[in-house]
């Protein structure tokens, strides 16, 4: 699948699974539309075209009814924090610059079942804000968010977690 | 060909390793060898008579450069098993199946790692980037210890549990390297204020929360239980084996589980139990792999030492401690003898057996060893 034209996996490769020392995703087949998806600022999931079954991570067939027909469907990119992290140094270099910085798990209100690993920021107007952006004190398990989506480069989005409580 | 296939069918009768340190200057295929040749030496079997080996995928020295150095005879039997940590246990398993059916009659596991002056792994961009780290790396989330930190905060929100309780499996470990000669933190006690001022990794989890980084190798030597009695050591029975990979796991993070925090332990252990004579209730030690602190209450539930939740509490009151009721890591653990992917775990169950132990756990007869949990894993329990 390719909603842009050129493949997230093609982008990414060209530039050897880097941008300014940040790891890109670095997708497979059955993860693609995932990231294509995310470019065009939707969360969408994997289900089973024939039973249903919404399932994450992606793969190639259904594990209750075995199919290997799928769909992608759009959640509402909004979710509550599971449990979250703040990662110190030792880092990769470019992670340590922006160290602390706190990683979330989030579960989709749309589908509790699936979590969501990404890291946060203030408000859904910054999608770039620094990793670091968001005071721990501000954040607990059971935090409302919203996905939001950062370009880390021209054609490669990630999705991130927006806080939208008062 | 019934449950009891395997049942006392095996023994462990050699163990051996090198030193540890956080640098030796010897490469990994000649720690390798040493410890094997240690182990051998330690059970009286020539190398010629080797015929089984095992050990991990992550293992640099394979086995026809292991074989062809220590003299072993034709080898009709290896295997290897994958996920890092979670294979310690799952090398004696397969050398056991493979005595007790007939496939080999001398079988060799070990593991040998410099991973305390070499690279680690998650510093290297390269490994970092194949799938199925695109659910995880691109989103910050880099390292073994964030992974398990992000189970840990979700456990003390659940159940209570506190950073005390993480320092109590910290402090029983380390009480336990400080009474071993051989372990890399020997002569460096733990404090709770040492622990609780400690530099974070990754909040909730401190340094003295990781295991060490080190260098070193292990090996244990596998026989049938008639030979092994004619053998130099007293053997350690192999009662029951088990390996763990539960329903929709997603390797480290267990997190698209149903139930993230019933990791890979409770499905060995249910393996492990159900084909043997014993019960939780009849472990006098256990060596529980201990990469992370929260991996102990963890396991301490999966393996039924106590119910869902209540690990933590399970550490209270010096439980965890020499003449405590569950005395776990009897030689310090990953966490303070040294990290050589959990496999002297396995050597310091046999030595409890044997009686040889620096904390010694009066009258032991039966120990039970884990292999990694957050990933898919393996165990073993141990008798005399
Ligand atoms: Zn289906």
């Amino acid at each position: 699948m390719s909603v842009t034209g050129t493949s997230v996996t093609e982008t990414v490769n060209a530039g050897g699974g880097l941008v300014d020392g940040l790891l890109l995703p670095w997708p497979d087949a059955d993860g693609e539309p995932f990231w294509q998806y995310a470019l065009r600022g939707e969360l969408r999931v994997q289900a089973c075209a024939d039973c249903g079954l919404r399932r994450f991570p992606p793969r190639p067939s259904c594990p209750r009814c075995h199919s290997f027909a799928d769909t992608w469907q759009q959640t509402s990119g909004r979710g509550r924090i599971w449990s979250f992290v703040v990662a110190h140094p030792p880092l990769l270099p470019a992670y340590a610059a922006q160290a602390p910085y706190p990683v979330a798990v989030v579960e989709l209100d749309d589908d509790p079942a699936i979590r969501m690993v990404g890291t946060l920021t203030p408000s859904v107007r910054r999608p770039d804000a620094p990793w670091n952006a968001v005071p721990v004190s501000r954040l607990r398990i059971g935090t409302p968010v919203q996905a939001v989506y950062q370009i880390l480069t021209p054609g490669v989005a990630v999705p991130r977690w927006a806080l939208t409580s008062p | 060909m019934g449950e009891a296939m395997l049942k006392d069918r095996t023994a462990i009768v050699g163990i051996g390793q090198t030193r540890f340190a956080k640098s030796l200057d010897e490469p990994e295929k000649t720690l390798a060898c040493r410890a094997v040749l240690a182990a051998l030496d330690d059970a009286g079997i020539d190398p010629s008579e080797v015929d089984a080996l095992a050990s991990y995928t992550m293992e640099e020295t394979d086995e026809v450069e292991l074989a062809k150095s220590i003299g072993a005879g034709d080898i009709t039997f290896f295997s290897r098993t994958g996920f890092g940590g979670g294979g310690s246990c799952a090398t004696v398993a397969h050398l056991a199946m493979a005595v007790a059916t007939g496939q080999a009659s001398v079988g060799v596991a070990w593991r040998s790692r410099k991973r305390g002056s070499g690279v680690r792994p998650w510093t290297n961009t390269g490994v970092q980037l194949p799938t199925p780290a695109q659910w995880t790396r691109p989103f910050g989330l880099l390292r073994p210890a964030d992974e398990i930190a992000m189970l840990a905060r979700r456990y003390m929100h659940e159940y209570g549990a506190t950073r005390d309780h993480l320092f109590n499996v910290a402090l029983a470990c380390r009480n336990r390297a400080n009474q071993n000669p051989a372990a890399v933190m020997y002569e460096r006690p733990l404090t709770r204020e040492m622990y609780m001022d400690a530099r974070w990794i990754s909040e909730p989890l401190c340094l003295y929360d990781n295991c060490l980084e080190t260098d070193g190798a292990l090996a244990c030597v596998v026989v049938g239980a008639e030979r092994a009695r004619d053998c130099r050591q007293r053997p350690v029975y192999v009662h029951s084996v088990a390996q763990g990979l539960p329903a929709q796991h997603h390797g480290m993070v267990n997190y698209w589980n149903d139930d993230p925090l019933t990791g890979p332990a409770w499905t060995a252990a249910r393996q492990l139990w159900k084909t043997a004579d014993l019960g939780p209730q009849d472990v006098d030690t256990a060596q529980i792999y201990d990469a992370f602190t929260p991996l102990i209450p963890l396991s301490l539930e999966g393996y039924g030492f106590c119910g869902r939740g209540e690990g933590a509490a399970y550490t209270e009151g010096g439980a965890l401690e020499l003449g405590g009721r569950l005395p776990i890591n009897t030689a310090g653990g990953g966490l303070s003898e040294g990290y050589v992917h959990g496999f002297n775990l396995i050597n310091e169950g046999v030595r409890q057996l044997r009686g040889s132990s620096t904390s010694q756990v009066p009258d032991a007869a039966t120990c039970l060893v884990t292999a990694g949990e957050g990933v898919p894993t393996s165990a073993l329990l141990l008798r005399n």
